[in-house]
């Protein structure tokens, strides 16, 4: 039995997560072309967001399942859409919030676990399916992607090391136009899919279309569309920022090299049927871009920070799943969509106290002087050098703080000298008497 | 272990997409060093026919790569 407010709610939570999944995948496509100025960020997100619409639209072949061979089918009722719809667009929004690129189709997968879990129990859940084709291609993908973009870059460098810079620029900023434009089409038709037939799937459930229905009705893909593209076009800026500028410091070589390396490792990876995370192929691809690159420097640490949540995505966007499905069955489908919803303002909000946008997403990931003035130079634009609100707020803090601290130690350096002198001064008495 | 991970699938996406991921843009950049690198003009500004059809050649192979590609993801979205 299903009442048609908990399938309107589903279909309502269905294209946020279609909005969020556009949101933050924008950078997987994009990030590079904008960091190296091949696109302004604007049209970028517009160009991304017009070919994931395209994507979408091409989309007719709509997956019939959800997380087919890690949960069991049978089990997969609107509830446990719903809570598992929910678990995933929490992690989507956290870790934007963070700035940390992680794969919308693992979350959705974590979601859907959590909610199995709590509706029937370990027995539910497909253990070994999770292991083969969720965990160990979150291991796997980024190697694949390091190796290839890897190599790409070395020889695309080697290649055009006597042909002037500006002239490579100009010419490899089209090719990274290309290669991302494939990512985003890509994409659009992979992703649109999953929330289409997760719309399908209500429907049918509720029986407002036939079960043995193959088409899709216009509007959901329509909606479906829609919704992606708005999300791509909103752009999260705090993951394309980390993707484009925080990993490495990209030149159009490589931004070129690593988009082709992640088009190419992507649609191969569906062809072989191997299926990799968009995700973690392109943030592979970017790494692999500084690997081959003789003097880029790669920030492991900020890469270090992205594992770590891809392998937590799986348990963290279960936990909420799990969670929501209980708080569903306590309270209706109206609290859980209310949580959500919730949880949306509050990510919202904390994310104005540290705005990203097209205006700073290409600012210098670090508030170095060095590295600020480098870029200026690079960019021949002074007025990169200008620090924002922000920056001169948060530089004030720390110089600030380190003046406390150097009074501090100041003190405690005083302090240590009078206990020497006085420790000598009491020896030399000892000594005289 | 073979359960957990599909080796030869594996195998496949690595081999073929260094030929591919790697081979394309080594092509592109072949292409850019014939229209731009070292020797690429002669006196007068003009550049050798040879580099011109070389580099024609190179973008050609990577332009029909990519229109490859879309009839790819439009064939496998249908």
């Amino acid at each position: 039995m299903t009442e048609p407010a908990l399938l309107v709610i589903v279909i309502a939570t269905a294209l946020a997560f279609d909005f969020t999944n556009g949101f933050h995948d924008t950078g997987n496509a994009m990030a590079t072309s904008i960091a190296t100025r091949a696109l302004t960020p604007r049209r970028a997100v517009l160009l991304s967001a017009s070919l994931n619409m395209l994507g979408a639209f091409l989309s007719f072949a709509v997956a019939k399942t959800i997380a087919n061979g890690i949960v069991d089918a049978g089990l997969v009722t609107l509830d446990v859409v719903l809570a598992g719809l929910v678990g995933a667009i929490v992690w989507n929004l956290l870790t934007w919030l963070l700035g940390i690129p992680s794969s919308s189709s693992h979350a959705l997968v974590g979601g859907m676990v959590g909610a199995v879990l709590a509706a029937s129990g370990a027995g539910g859940v497909l253990w070994k399916g999770l292991v083969a084709k969720v965990l160990i291609p979150a291991l796997v993908a980024p190697l694949v992607a390091i190796l290839v973009a890897g190599v790409a870059t070395w020889l695309v460098v080697r290649i055009t090391k006597d042909v002037p810079q500006q002239k490579n620029d100009r010419m490899f900023r089209w090719g990274q136009i290309g290669s991302a434009s494939l990512v985003s089409l890509a994409h659009g038709t992979n992703d649109a899919q999953k929330s289409m037939g997760i719309i399908l799937l209500a429907l049918i459930a509720s029986d407002a279309v036939p079960g043995d229905s193959t088409g899709v009705p216009l509007w959901v893909i329509v909606s479906c569309a829609l919704a992606m593209a708005l999300g791509t076009y909103t752009g999260g800026w705090r993951v394309i920022r980390t993707l484009g500028k925080g990993l490495v410091e990209l030149e159009p070589r490589q931004g070129m090299a690593a988009e082709s390396s992640s088009a190419a490792v992507i649609l191969l990876s569906s062809h072989f049927g191997y299926s990799l995370s968009t995700t973690h192929v392109a943030t592979g691809s970017i790494l692999g871009s500084g690997v081959g690159m003789k003097g880029a420097r790669v920030r492991w640490s900020v890469a270090g920070r992205m594992f770590i949540a891809w392998l937590i995505t799986v348990p963290a966007a279960g936990l909420v799943g799990y969670d929501c499905y209980g708080l569903n069955e306590l309270a209706g489908p109206y609290a859980v969509f209310g949580f959500l919803l919730v949880i949306a303002g509050a990510c919202a909000a904390w994310s104005r106290r540290r705005p990203v946008n097209h205006k700073n997403v290409n600012d210098a990931w670090e508030d170095d002087a060095g590295a600020m003035i480098a870029e200026s130079v690079a960019q021949h634009d002074p007025s990169l050098l200008r620090l924002s609100p922000a920056q001169r707020k948060r530089r004030k803090k720390a110089a600030k703080l380190a003046k406390k601290q150097a009074k501090k130690l100041a003190k405690k350096q005083a302090k240590k000298v009078a206990k020497e002198s006085a420790n000598k001064a009491a020896k030399e008495e000892t000594n005289g008497v | 272990m073979s359960d957990y991970i599909k080796w030869r699938a594996l195998a496949d996406v690595v081999v073929v997409g260094l030929i591919v991921g790697a081979g394309l843009p080594a092509l592109f950049a072949l292409g850019v060093r014939a229209l731009a690198g070292p020797g690429s003009r002669v006196e007068a500004g003009r550049r050798p026919p040879i580099r011109v059809v070389t580099a024609g050649a190179c973008f050609a192979v990577v332009v029909s790569a990519i229109v490859a590609a879309i009839i790819y993801i439009w064939s496998s979205a249908h």
